[in-house]
């Protein structure tokens, strides 16, 4: 638990404004029945409202390593985890994390829109129900707040009582976000938030991402290296369950230290 | 594939409303034209239908006891097997693990689904009757014995059997529901800071909750229809008085009582139906296929009223 962290691994070179890190992972490995060594070692720092993104093959575990920020991995059955993961300052992995609070401080966006056979109002103000506030009052305003937050209170303000399965793609996708912001999370996780989205509706996704960072610490996994390109500020790549390179976006995109990066951003494979 | 299922559809309604108007027909035949087996015009003869009293001569009596003993029945045993059918399929579906165990119970279930109802009624007189109505009444009753209070065919075990019977059917219907719900809806709930057990009520059953009442309106239904498992545990040709009572819980549990499928299979081969009397078994019919026919229509608009009330709700 106090192991002296390595100084020849890679080590973040923090974004823009080089804030203090929001997430320290330190020396994370993972593993469950089908995959043993689903992660392995892995250690770095993610910048505090900053958008970092992990790219790589499918497989390498970069969505595995998403889920790890949240304690999603702990539905799969027989999943062992090692190392840190460290948010203000406490290890989120250690047993007596209280594993629901970290998930209303820990947001996360799925792959595809996963809305809830609920009224767009419901959908949003799910979380807060959940956390306690009962007042209409209060839920009103934060779903209002959330809504626009997720730029998405101008097209759904008169249609709130409406089916949130009304929606297109791209709103779902906006509300889904809305509904992981309306509880105020410092860190928001996005496990390839645009991938299932028309050019429209992803660009206003990126658009979205780049307001949000003001305000949140944002991780992203992404199959699409011009997204990761566009919106992130570091870039985390991940090859066979282990932390290839870790930077600034603008340093792995250009000069990659290692030839897998490069091969994979290339285009070589992947 | 579409067409096919289709024209199915089509025969199937063609068929049955052939059956029904026969029904009808014969049912109003009687009704209007014969004079047999009671006396006097059509109003009479409909007070007949559901009043008349018990004919020891020829074994018929009014149905209006019948009616009301169906539907208690169907009520008390939708009270059993609502909570019991639902509570197993979401374990089922959502806590038990994916075990070999728990694959050889849901096979079984699925198979106890097609054992003819009659073995449930010979279950239903050993256990329930004999086994645990002999322990009520040496328990609760014992200065009454030997004469039998609980341990004697009834309204009580009888809808306990049928629930037993119908028990698979929402089992799998509900299961097939909760199985139907995308893991996305979990994780998207799980994500949010719910609990295992608040994404199962908040998130996952109310996605669910079309197919949990079409099981129970499938159970519903076939409960009301089922006789040969009630030959058995409590239906009987005459009773004295209602299975019902003025004072709370308002059902008399231990009482034996008539029910509308047994009255149509005793007028059919134990009756001394006078001639034109089938006309008698098909009113016994009509009544019994308009009552199943009501109370499905009822559990459809419950649904509906329900899930209307849950993609709705407005807050503001």
């Amino acid at each position: 638990m106090f192991e002296p962290v390595n100084e020849t691994e890679v080590r973040p070179h923090a974004g823009e404004g080089a804030s203090m890190a929001a997430v320290s992972v330190r020396h994370l490995s993972l593993g469950y029945r089908d995959n043993p060594k689903a992660l392995k070692d892995i250690s770095f720092d993610i910048p505090e409202r900053a958008v970092t993104a992990i790219i790589g093959a499918s497989g390498c575990g970069k969505s595995t390593l998403l889920r790890c920020m949240n304690r999603m991995n702990d539905l799969i059955e027989g999943v062992q985890y090692s190392g840190e993961v460290i948010l203000d300052g406490s290890n989120i992995l250690s047993p007596g994390t209280n594993v629901t609070a970290l998930r209303r401080r820990v947001g996360m966006v799925f792959q595809r829109p996963n809305p809830f056979p609920k009224t767009v109002f419901e959908n949003v103000a799910y979380g807060l129900k959940l956390s306690g506030v009962a007042s209409a009052r209060a839920q009103e305003e934060q779903v209002e707040q959330a809504l626009r937050a997720a730029a998405l209170w101008d097209e759904v303000k008169d249609r709130l009582d409406d089916s949130a399965l009304k929606l297109s793609q791209g709103q779902q996708q906006r509300l889904v976000i809305a509904r992981a912001l309306a509880l105020e999370p410092q860190v928001l996780l996005l496990d390839e938030p645009a991938s299932s989205l028309d050019p429209t509706s992803t660009f206003r996704i990126e658009e979205l991402i780049y307001e949000l960072k003001q305000s949140h610490t944002i991780i992203i996994v992404t199959h699409n290296m011009q997204q990761a390109a566009r919106v992130s500020d570091c870039t985390a790549f991940m090859h066979g369950g282990q932390l290839v390179e870790f930077g600034q976006t603008e340093t792995i995109f250009t000069f990659p230290s290692k030839r897998e990066t490069e091969d994979y951003i290339t285009g070589r494979y992947g | 594939m579409i067409g096919l299922s289709a024209s199915m559809v089509s025969t199937v309604l063609l068929i049955g409303s052939g059956l029904f108007i026969l029904l009808v027909a014969s049912a109003g035949d009687w009704l209007f034209l014969s004079s047999e087996p009671f006396e006097a015009g059509f109003l009479d003869r409909l007070n007949d239908v559901f009043f008349a009293k018990p004919n020891v001569e020829n074994g018929l009596t009014g149905l209006f006891p019948a009616i009301v003993g169906t539907l208690s029945l169907v009520m008390v045993m939708t009270l059993f097997v609502a909570p019991l059918g639902v509570a197993t399929a979401i374990y089922l579906s959502e806590y038990a693990r994916d075990t070999w165990y728990t694959k050889l119970i849901r096979i079984s279930i699925t198979n106890l689904a097609g054992v003819p109802a009659i073995i449930y009624g010979i279950f239903g007189l050993g256990f329930f009757v004999y086994g645990l109505g002999g322990q009520v009444d040496a328990l609760f009753y014992a200065d009454r014995l030997p004469s039998p209070t609980f341990g004697t065919p009834g309204l009580l075990w009888a809808a306990l059997t049928l629930a037993l019977v119908n028990l698979p059917v929402v089992i799998v219907a509900v299961t097939e529901g909760l199985d139907a719900v995308p893991n996305d809806l979990r994780e998207a709930s799980i994500a949010l800071g719910a609990t295992k057990s608040e994404t199962v009520f908040k998130a996952v059953m109310p996605a669910a909750l079309p197919s949990v009442f079409s099981g129970l309106i499938l159970a519903t239904a076939r409960a009301a229809g089922e006789v040969s498992p009630l030959l058995l545990v409590g239906a009987v040709k005459f009773s004295p008085s209602l299975p019902l009572s003025s004072r709370a819980p308002f059902i008399e549990f231990e009482q034996k009582f008539m029910h509308l499928g047994f009255q149509l299979f005793d007028a059919v081969l134990f009756a001394r139906l006078p001639p034109g009397g089938l006309g008698w078994v098909a009113c016994i019919a009509l009544i019994l296929v308009l009552l199943i026919g009501v109370l499905n229509v009822t559990a459809v608009s419950l649904r509906a009223a329900v899930l209307k009330r849950q993609t709705v709700e407005n807050p503001f």
